[in-house]
């Protein structure tokens, strides 16, 4: 087999946004790898300005598709934070329901439509049907529920508008949560059937491991493995650092071989996503997706990032199981029809929750007019490109011998393993290219 | 006869409009039966440069983007704009708000004159090439797309509506929510969403763009009746970017 590699991959596909993978190698002896993202920038933060706090959420949900609602829910906390607004307990449970509705539609959308055709040797989902017909059913009508869910909490499937600083211009009645609760439970058995179909192809998710630091939200009272309540901790880290400060946690940077402006903490790199939450709080998970963790083997301290299509499997059972119990408590307590109110004031503040691919901060600054002077933002995909170009690094010479177009497939397979959402990253990405 | 080619391409954007396709489900299967998808690079490995029907999705923020567009259109039969940042430019014409060398350094600091960094002013897909049809929204209503692209197959020329979301409001019977202090650009905005936002009682933020003729005159007298502003009404104007300047 040849030892010279010449690879570049001008836009990955089946990925959110536009990236490049670049390879040279002669001799077996790699030359140069590089992860590169030519996105068109959108410049979010510098479009805010001016626009006042009832307005945010409706431009920065913008910043993504399939993540929106992760988006209008990280503004919507951060102008809170900083216009000392309350959120009712009533709105807040039925927001991480909004949350959870995002996760699986994402989290499905990815392993069914994106990562597994990887899995099964196809070029894309629709060759699948004809293979595995009635798993892809099951993709498909999950990917409807999550949909259906999406549209019924937050108004839209896609940028959401019951989302308002202060709670939700609009919650559903009674009978639609129990049609929403009903849908959930008859959910169990596609979940099943998707994780086992996963199960039967594992033996071609790539087995590489490389140690690196994994960082998400931690939420301590009551214990929870959270999307969207805690603070920030890492795999390294013992305690927790409070949202404001997430900028410590970020250590954005711009690197000496590279101008990509790159995210640390303890380590050289830090991995964010499906993987980084369940090696920091998978005890917290329930057990129907404690058990789907174990068919498949994952076990904390996993470092292989193509498993983190398995853990967006095992939370797509934690999500859909914790729902059921949270629309059964909110109406024990009794839906009440509420009222919000806000007011312009001048403050500063973040917000954050977990987007499906990982931890999101958002950060922004009112005039006491409420209109915003400044803002930053910080996405998931970002904090990951330096672990991607890591793991190319580690990967890259451990696979030269198996040629071109194996290399070429697997580091392919292990960008979409990280679920990257390149559009979002964009906006403040910094990247060379040669 | 041979099934028409269809191709998608996304440009700046969140890329929700490819989504709302994707969120079609089954119903893809049906286009495919009616059409060949050739290349979708959010969805599919493959790549192709033969197509009858080109969908662009995303505004146009770079030289390069230009080109890259207009090489689109010179291959393609039939132009489709897809989505709010094609149609009228999206939310990122606020961008056009400022001047270009200060949006880049508020956002990137002193990397800000690096080439790949750079940034024009942000165009809709009209103002760069011809645009044969135009599906609204941000994101677009995904059975509208389904009905402009069977009429298009067709043969057919789909109608797009031209009357004001407020028609369509008043018909679902939704409070008015200038009524709840909020100001909604239900009276000068395209219907075709079904009010989808006013029925969950947010205003209506223009994402459709506007009718073709809006009724300036009474969307004053609703400004007047509510004791409000113009200044108000513009600063909820601009947030989709239509090609209209605030006339008010």
């Amino acid at each position: 087999m040849s030892k010279n590699l010449n690879i570049h991959v001008e836009h990955v596909t089946r990925v959110e946004g536009h990236g490049n993978i670049l390879v040279n190698a002669k001799d077996g002896k790699v030359e140069k790898v590089q992860w590169q993202v030519p996105e068109a920038p959108r410049f979010f933060e510098a479009m805010v300005r001016g626009r006042s706090y009832e307005d945010i959420q409706t431009i920065v949900s913008r910043i993504c598709g399939i993540c929106s609602i992760t988006h209008s829910l990280a503004s919507t906390k951060a102008v809170e934070n900083a216009l000392g607004l309350e959120v009712s307990e009533q709105a807040d449970k039925v927001r991480v329901l909004m949350h959870y509705s995002e996760q699986l539609q994402s989290h499905v959308l990815h392993v069914g439509y994106l990562a597994a055709p990887d899995f099964f040797g196809a070029p894309s989902v629709v060759p699948l049907v004809a293979k595995a017909k009635d798993v892809v059913l099951a993709v498909i009508r999950l990917h409807r529920l999550a949909n259906e869910w999406s549209d019924l909490i937050a108004g839209r499937t896609t940028h959401p508008v019951t989302l308002i600083p202060g709670g939700l211009t609009k919650t559903p009645t009674e009978k639609q949560f129990r049609e929403l609760q009903e849908k959930l439970k008859n959910s169990m058995a596609d979940l099943t059937a998707v994780a086992e179909a996963v199960l039967s192809v594992a033996g071609n998710i790539p087995d590489f491991t490389r140690k690196t630091e994994y960082v998400s939200l931690k939420q301590d009272t009551p214990p929870t493995y959270t999307f969207y309540h805690g603070d920030i901790t890492s795999d390294q880290y013992d305690g927790t650092v409070k949202i404001n400060d997430w900028k410590t946690v970020a250590n954005e940077y711009v690197n000496d071989q590279s101008t990509a402006k790159w995210t640390k903490w303890h380590m050289d790199s830090y991995a964010v996503g499906a993987l980084a939450r369940f090696n920091n709080n998978a005890e917290l998970l329930c057990d129907p997706a404690k058990g789907v963790a174990k068919l498949f083997g994952l076990e904390k301290g996993n470092c292989n990032p193509f498993m983190n299509t398995v853990a967006q499997i095992v939370e797509s059972v934690h999500v859909v199981q914790e729902s059921i119990k949270l629309i059964d408590e909110l109406l024990t307590k009794g839906l009440k029809t509420e009222t919000v109110k806000s007011s312009p004031k001048a403050g500063k503040a973040s917000g954050c929750v977990e987007a499906p691919r990982g931890i999101l901060f958002h950060e922004y600054e009112f005039d006491k007019n409420g209109n915003c002077v400044a803002a930053d933002i910080c996405i998931p995909t970002n904090q990951n490109h330096a672990n991607i170009q890591k793991d190319f690094e580690k990967f890259v010479p451990e696979i030269i011998d198996e040629g071109e177009d194996a290399v070429r497939l697997k580091l392919e397979m292990l960008v979409r393993s990280y679920d990257p959402c390149i559009s979002c990253s964009t906006h403040m990405l910094d990247v060379q290219f040669v | 006869m041979s099934k028409p080619k269809i191709a998608i391409f996304d440009f700046a954007c969140c890329e929700g409009c490819q989504l709302q396709i994707v969120n079609l489900e089954e119903e893809i299967l049906d286009l495919l039966g009616a059409a060949d998808v050739v290349e979708w690079r959010e969805a599919m490995s493959e790549k192709s440069d033969e197509y009858d029907i080109a969908i662009i999705e995303g505004s146009i923020t770079r030289p390069e983007d230009e080109e890259r567009l207009k090489k689109i259109r010179s291959r393609a039969k039939v132009l489709i704009a897809l989505g709010a940042c094609a149609t009228i430019g999206g939310v990122n014409k606020l961008k056009n708000k400022f001047e270009l060398d200060e949006v880049k350094e508020c956002v990137y600091g002193k990397d800000a004159g690096k080439p790949h960094l750079d940034t024009a002013l942000t165009k809709a897909a009209d103002e760069v090439v011809t645009v044969d049809f135009k599906i609204h929204g941000c994101p677009i209503d995904r059975k509208e797309f389904t009905y402009i692209v069977r009429s298009l197959l067709l043969g057919k020329t789909p109608e797009i509506p031209d009357y004001p979301i407020c028609v369509e409001c008043k018909a679902k019977g939704n409070p008015c929510l200038w009524e709840y202090g909020q100001v909604c650009l239900g009276p000068i905005i395209r219907a075709g969403c079904g009010a989808r936002c006013p029925s969950s009682g947010f205003r209506c933020f223009g994402c459709r763009g506007y009718v073709s003729n809006p009724n300036v005159d009474a969307a004053k007298d609703v400004i007047e009746k509510y004791n409000l502003s113009v200044d108000d009404l513009k600063t909820k104007m601009v947030l989709f970017g239509s090609t209209q300047e605030p006339t008010l």
